[in-house]
């Protein structure tokens, strides 16, 4: 089976965020791969093992995301694939990404596309559908359950708490919700052989794309913090007491109840 | 400048979803008084179609075909496009919804467009619209624009302040026949897990519990806390790593991101993945016995005590005030 992984470099969750210069700042910032792209890497891994084929992890960002298509190829997957937009890409958006991804998949004839279902740091969720409809493929997202068995597909979907049993068949896309698997962590001998598999490093000229053509169709025009909350009141008191007080105030001052 | 814009409504439960009425009303600002379209899908489409105007649609066009009751990103993509193709609108709106997540961005890409997903205000600044969205779980915002093709946008549940209610509003329903055809995923079944009634995304109070509840049993109290309130339970992600509960209700960077009026954190500690998903809330209040628990940094109002003791206080108290009024 043809598997291809979208993946994507963001901030470590413990991150704290420091504006500066109207952008976040990355100085200093431990990076990861998006959580809930290790989802779709192990769901990948499990797939090939299974019925298998060749796993290939795709990203679009600059040399710094080397270190964790690394990761993703010591955690198991064959190959590795850097689109490296640095140098062509001014301002990206979801648009952007997703139409270079495509251009890279169109002639790749992919059995099986895997993503997260969203970016712990955009957070849009659109660059997997967005790839799909590109390619004219089917997709399913925030899957918790894949079953393959041939051309046959089953999947559940998260919906909002609620399940769906969903058939489809390939070729498809799925994007990974929390509760897919339990991502494993790379092994030590997974890692010295990572160093070994192939990390092809791409430009829009290899992919016969223009700067013109992946131009971003939204443009952000200012990054800010949220306002900070002032401290807020620990109730004294009887227990009883602290919890009549907390009612009357959530009453008569918070009006939220 | 004006502009004509469609919002997609949504059935959950027979009633039509509050996000349906926010995407009206965030539609109204960015048609800048062009007109509103509110679009239904599905056999019993029509049945709804009068609230819709209630709430502020100039126009309601459904479609109804069988192959519209259950959302797929292949049909509901078709008769939008259809919809799409007879309005010409220059601005959509969808709730950032599990439906709108997943069908916005095929409709952005056919439309060679681009797509502001999970939108929590619109404002017109300087001849722009301009969009806020959180980023980063929260931690951050941004603002952005659109500068090319159709406006479209999705806006998260429980932001955007709905317009009033008026039934003296009339306006035109009509209904739209499209081809629905080849549907390429097939829903074989949905299996209901969560409560009926409230979701999380849409709770206007939340009870939340962390590592603190202990059990599976030990939620409880929240879920009788949550009822007499009308709102939903939640669960830190030490909860559900510890298997009291499904990881459906986790909230936070991995989970669910909400904005309620109220949210009562009980026995959670407060771990930065956590605040990032419900730190917007309006008014935060943290239950925990240990007082130096990260969650009162972020709280409104704080008890520090046993959740066990203080929750079933609490739901008595609040029944106390239903009783009253």
């Amino acid at each position: 089976m043809n598997i291809f992984v979208l993946m994507k470099r963001t901030f470590d969750t413990e991150e704290k965020i420091v504006i500066a210069n109207g952008k976040v700042n990355e100085d200093g910032a431990e990076f990861i791969i998006n959580p809930y792209d290790e989802y779709a890497i192990e769901e990948a891994i499990q797939v090939r093992d299974k019925h298998g084929g060749e796993i290939t992890v795709i990203t679009v960002g600059n040399e710094d995301a080397e270190k964790e298509l690394r990761t993703a190829l010591a955690m198991g997957c064959d190959k590795a694939v850097l689109i490296n937009v640095e140098d062509d890409v001014e301002e990206q958006d979801q648009y952007t990404t997703a139409k270079i991804i495509a251009e890279y998949l169109k002639d790749k004839q992919p059995d099986l596309i895997l993503a997260g279902n969203v970016a712990i740091d955009g957070g849009s969720g659109q660059v997997g559908p967005r790839v799909a409809e590109l390619l004219g493929i089917s997709y399913v997202t925030t899957i918790t359950k894949l079953d393959i068995d041939g051309g046959k597909v089953t999947i559940v979907r998260d919906v909002e708490g609620d399940e769906e049993i969903i058939e489809a068949s390939l070729p498809l896309l799925v994007t990974a919700q929390q509760g897919l698997n339990e991502p494993r962590y790379p092994s030590l001998p997974g890692i010295m052989k990572a160093k070994k598999k192939p990390l092809e490093e791409l430009e829009l000229d290899d992919l016969d794309l223009e700067e013109d053509d992946v131009e971003a169709k939204t443009k952000t025009i200012e990054v800010f913090l949220p306002p900070k909350k002032e401290a807020g009141k620990i109730l004294q008191g009887e227990l009883a007491d602290q919890v009549k007080e907390l009612v009357t105030l959530l009453r008569t001052e918070a009006k939220v109840v | 400048m004006s502009r004509k814009v469609i919002t997609l409504a949504e059935i959950r439960d027979g009633s039509l979803r509050n996000v349906s009425f926010e995407a009206i009303a965030a539609a109204k600002t960015i048609a800048q008084g062009g007109e509103v379209v509110a679009v239904l899908l599905g056999e019993s489409a029509q049945s709804y179609a009068n609230e819709l105007i209630y709430y502020g649609a100039d126009r309601v066009v459904t479609v109804e075909n069988e192959k519209l009751n259950h959302y797929t990103s292949d049909g509901y993509g078709q008769a939008l496009m259809a919809v799409i193709d007879s309005e010409k609108p220059e601005g959509i709106v969808f709730g950032h919804t599990a439906l709108g997540k997943d069908l916005a961005p095929k409709l952005a890409t056919k439309l060679n467009s681009g797509l502001v997903s999970d939108v929590v205000a619109v404002e017109e600044a300087g001849g722009n619209l301009v969009f806020t969205r959180p980023i980063y779980s929260g931690k951050a915002f941004e603002k952005k624009i659109v500068t090319d093709g159709v406006i479209f946008v999705t806006v998260r549940p429980n932001n955007i302040p709905v317009l009033e209610r008026d039934e003296a509003r009339s306006g035109n329903v009509t209904n739209l026949s499209a081809n629905i055809k080849d549907l390429r995923t097939i829903v074989k079944e949905v299996v209901r897990k969560t409560a009926e009634g409230v979701d999380l995304s849409e709770a206007k109070v939340i009870v939340a519990g962390g590592r603190g509840v202990k059990s599976a049993d030990g939620f409880k109290p929240l879920q009788e806390l949550a009822e007499v309130l009308g709102g939903a339970v939640g669960a830190s992600r030490g909860a559900c790593d510890a298997g009291y509960c499904d990881y459906s209700l986790q909230i936070g960077q991995t989970g669910k991101v909400v904005t309620p009026d109220l949210y009562i954190a009980c026995g959670i500690s407060g771990a930065i993945q956590h605040l990032a998903g419900m730190s917007n809330s309006k008014v935060i209040v943290a239950i925990n016995k240990d007082s130096e628990a990260n969650i009162f940094k972020v709280a409104d109002y704080g008890i520090v005590g046993d959740l066990f003791e203080v929750v079933p206080l609490l739901t008595e108290e609040f029944k106390k005030l239903k009783v009253r009024s």
